[in-house]
């Protein structure tokens, strides 16, 4: 690999790595469920790894079980992936701003890697990413997330039970990680999140959105009221 | 394998990726105007706060204080200065001790 000749390359791989390391302990748990989930739902342990790499995406791979187990129709599941999905396209469009131009297949190469996980972790890094960097959290992500799906197939029921239930925790206890520490630096940040939060919530227990539209409608309503309040404000200067 | 799953894995595939890539292909090398660029910057840290609440304090169904006590645990982990595994490997451990003594 080209990536492999450059040390600089390298280090910022590695650096994604370690970055992603938490996301990899967070799959853990998910992973092993779906795997789980997906044999008592007839699964072949071939097509729970298969949906795993190919689809790489946790919420809509859940759906799609319990869908199955309902008898629904491909077509109708497919849907239901696009639509639970959609929200990564407002990520992307959000990364396509923060990290370093590149050639256009490594860019279409890593848009494969986007989850809410992995866009987290890439775009509160401060200042330009690099690829090497996406690359490394993305294929931790991705390791974790493969492997445990087939362990999990096997062997989801031996972690104890409350273990079990504390690990769910992982992975929005990784999002706090990432939060807090931007939030004590700009009271900005403190506010689109604590915005979107309660939006979020007001739109869950008040509509029947799904909880895929019911975050991307708060997303972008608070992202774009907070950036019209700093303009008016400061007439577009205090960005930081 | 069934191959009626294999088509509906590769057709979940496909409809995941396009809104994954798509932005890639439509904004490449465009300059797109500051307020657009101030929004999309504005993204991650709302999103955050999007999939943080309400989901983290109904992680076990029907009992909320088990999630008031992970996110209690997380906030203060990470507002203590902890890096991100520390806040996701305490979360968890301070949840078992919960669970395993007060519940």
């Amino acid at each position: 690999m080209e990536a492999l000749l450059s040390t600089k390359k390298v280090s910022d791989f590695r650096l994604g790595l370690q970055g992603g390391l938490s996301i990899a302990i967070g799959y853990m748990p998910v992973a092993l469920t779906f795997g789980l989930l997906a044999r008592t739902t007839g699964l072949t342990v071939t097509e729970t790894v298969l949906m795993s790499m190919l689809v790489f995406a946790g919420a809509a791979q859940y759906i799609s079980l319990s869908l199955i187990a309902v008898g629904t129709g491909i077509i109708e599941i497919i849907l239901t992936t696009f639509i639970v999905n959609i929200r990564h396209f407002l990520m992307s469009a959000s990364l396509s701003e923060k990290l370093e131009e590149d050639r256009l297949f490594k860019k279409l190469f890593y848009a494969f890697g986007i989850t809410d996980e992995t866009f987290t972790v890439i775009s509160v890094k401060e200042g330009k990413v690099r690829t090497g960097f996406a690359f490394g959290v993305m294929l931790i992500s991705y390791g974790s997330w493969v492997v445990n799906s087939g362990v999990g197939y096997f062997i989801g029921e031996i972690l104890p039970e409350f273990l079990q239930a504390s690990m769910t925790i992982a992975l929005y206890a990784m999002f706090v990680g990432l939060l807090v520490p931007s939030m004590k630096k700009s009271v900005k940040v403190t506010f689109l999140a604590v915005v979107a939060g309660a939006l979020n919530s007001i739109l869950l227990f008040t509509t029947t959105l799904s909880n895929g539209w019911s975050i991307v409608l708060a997303t972008l309503v608070s992202a774009v009221i907070v950036e019209l309040v700093v303009m008016m404000k400061g007439g577009g200067r205090a960005n930081e | 394998m069934n191959s009626a799953i294999v088509l509906m894995i590769i057709g979940m595939a496909i409809v995941t990726y396009i809104p994954r890539m798509l932005p890639f292909l439509v904004f490449k090398g465009k300059e797109l105007p500051p307020f657009l660029q101030g929004v999309l910057k504005n993204v991650p840290f709302a999103v955050l706060g999007a999939l943080i609440f309400p989901s983290i304090l109904l992680i076990q169904e029907g009992n909320l204080m088990f999630g008031v006590v992970g996110t209690a645990a997380a906030f203060v982990i990470a507002f203590l200065g902890a890096n991100v595994i520390l806040v996701v490997v305490g979360a968890i451990s301070v949840l078992s001790l919960y669970s395993v003594f007060l519940m």
